[in-house]
């Protein structure tokens, strides 16, 4: 049987909030990057 | 493919030890979501690739590459894409998701590097075999390879999970575009537009991003359920608490009403993507708003650009809100609201009422998105958890027929349109009003579908395992 796993629970394998928010950042800033370019294109729309 | 190694790529070596935080899987599926969406972004290589040998993108030479056979590269992508998820997601199932997120990974970067040789010969055999091809296999598997480990990690939140994965290939070809070109300004000296290395630095960039997708996922213990979490004793046809295979899924009505319904999604979806900047020049031109009025060719860029934000905004979005509504209801709503909306947009056009027109459409395109987002949650409300990955591959075939068929449909009904002497809204009409056709009959698929007949449930517990025959 395997243990229940709470979501929230520290972690214990490299599951720490710390490791949650990097992981978000790695992907999160691309992501952000690509949105703010898209973003002042669509500006000129609106010109 | 078979699988008698044991390594760390082995689905038995990723299985989650206790405290690992299952939000760190939506950042890994994004990983390999962000990567693949770059080939929502292909076009931008269109004009470039069609100047190698003049080296002028407005004076293309005689034998240049013709936007038909540059634009044939995307087709192949978009065919590959559903016929590799297809044909892989049985095998995913079994190996599990870093094995499947590293052939991708490897399909995917390796396509833009063939491409490259492609590119610097010449050779458009080869552009087709390393993008076209090759890639096209990458984005299939990476597309379909997280699906149903997020669905397993979050039985409380499907559309939230897939949505937010499913998102991150709308994002692709926010990256992807301007990536591409800042690279092939940096190479424009050292290569025919700077092409070639541009493809090259690509490849390997998103071959190594994609690794902290392949790295970071795992998969969850077969017993494991969130903390907390009581699944819902009220019965719903819709929810089955059975499993059915990949094989029994497409021999019921149910997929092949989702097909349906996903086929007149995406057709209907690329009838505005399709015609967006060319419908809201000619519709708003000059001519008919007075002179500087009119809407330029870069506010036509914008209005493209807006069109994307919203296509990524509505995968999370809608998807999220069809964990509260239901998907039936969530697609009735994208659909209901789509006929309407998609008959709409020749009279705003008409009656020149632009800022109208451009929120209908960011309503409609951010629709489009919903309904490739909650696709994969749907798929496991109605066949169970079990090979919910390998059901979704084989659904995406429907994807590449309306990648092949929307634009050929669209540029016949608006050319023939402009062949009769109709210009600006008139001239893209009945491509609208033939969308909105489309989308009664995905509204009536929809309202077809019904609980899975027990015959097709697996008899007896499933496992993983069980999967690999």
């Amino acid at each position: 049987m395997n243990p229940q796993l709470n979501s929230s629970a520290p972690a214990a394998d490299g599951g720490s909030g710390g490791s949650v928010v990097l992981a978000w950042l790695v992907v999160g800033l691309p992501l952000a990057w690509g949105v703010s370019q898209t973003f002042l294109k669509a500006l000129a729309l609106f010109k | 493919m078979a699988d008698n190694s044991s390594s760390v790529l082995d689905r038995s070596r990723t299985v989650a030890g206790p405290g690992y935080n299952r939000w760190l899987v939506p950042p890994a599926a994004l990983a390999i979501h962000l990567a693949i969406g770059q080939a929502y972004a292909f076009s931008v290589f269109n004009k470039p690739l069609g100047a190698l040998i003049s080296g002028d993108t407005a004076k293309p030479a005689p034998d240049d590459w013709t936007p038909l056979q540059i634009g044939i590269t995307f087709s192949i992508a978009i065919v590959l894409l559903g016929l590799s998820a297809a044909i892989f997601g049985k095998w995913l199932e079994r190996v599990g998701p870093r094995k499947a997120m590293l052939a991708s990974s490897l399909c995917f970067g390796g396509g833009f590097l063939i491409g490259s040789l492609g590119v610097h010969l010449h050779s458009l055999a080869l552009l087709y075999f390393g993008y076209g091809f090759v890639g096209g296999i990458g984005l299939g598997i990476g597309y379909i390879s997280p699906v149903s480990t997020l669905i397993k990690w979050f039985p409380d939140r499907k559309g939230v999970a897939t949505g937010m994965a499913i998102m991150g290939f709308g994002g692709g070809a926010m990256i992807g575009s301007p990536l591409a070109n800042n690279l092939m300004t940096h190479f424009k000296a050292s290569a025919p537009l700077g092409v070639a290395p541009t493809f090259i630095v690509m490849g390997i960039i998103y071959l190594i991003f994609m690794q902290f997708g392949v790295w970071t996922i795992r998969v969850p213990a077969d017993d494991w359920k969130p903390a907390g979490y009581v699944p819902s004793t009220e019965h719903n046809d819709l929810i089955t608490t059975a499993n059915v295979s990949a094989d029994n899924a497409i021999k019921t009505p149910q997929f092949w009403m989702l097909w349906v319904v996903l086929l007149c999604n995406v057709t209907a979806g690329i009838g505005v993507l399709e015609t967006a900047s060319p419908l809201i020049q000619e519709t708003f031109s000059d001519a008919a708003m007075g002179a500087g009025k009119g809407v330029t060719a870069a506010a036509a860029a914008g209005f493209v650009g807006l069109l994307s934000l919203f296509n990524l905004l509505g995968r999370f979005f809608w998807s999220s809100a069809s964990d509260k509504l239901g998907r039936k209801v969530a697609y009735g709503i994208y659909f209901g609201l789509g006929i309407l909306l998609y008959a709409l947009i020749p009279t705003l056009g008409h009656n020149l009422q632009l800022t109208l027109f451009v929120a209908v459409a960011c309503v409609i395109i951010s629709m489009y998105g919903g309904g490739f987002a909650t696709a994969p949650a749907y798929l496991s409300d109605l066949f169970g958890k079990y090979q919910v990955g390998a059901i979704h591959g084989r659904l995406l075939t429907a994807w590449s027929t309306a990648g092949v068929l929307g634009p050929l449909i669209v540029h016949y009904l608006s050319d023939s349109r402009k062949a009769e002497g109709f210009s600006g809204a008139a001239a893209y009409q009945t491509v609208f009003y033939t969308m909105a056709g489309l989308l009664v009959v995905g509204f009536m698929a929809n309202l077809l579908v019904k609980a899975v007949n027990e015959q097709y449930y697996e008899k007896g517990p499933v496992t993983i395992a069980a999967g690999a025959h």
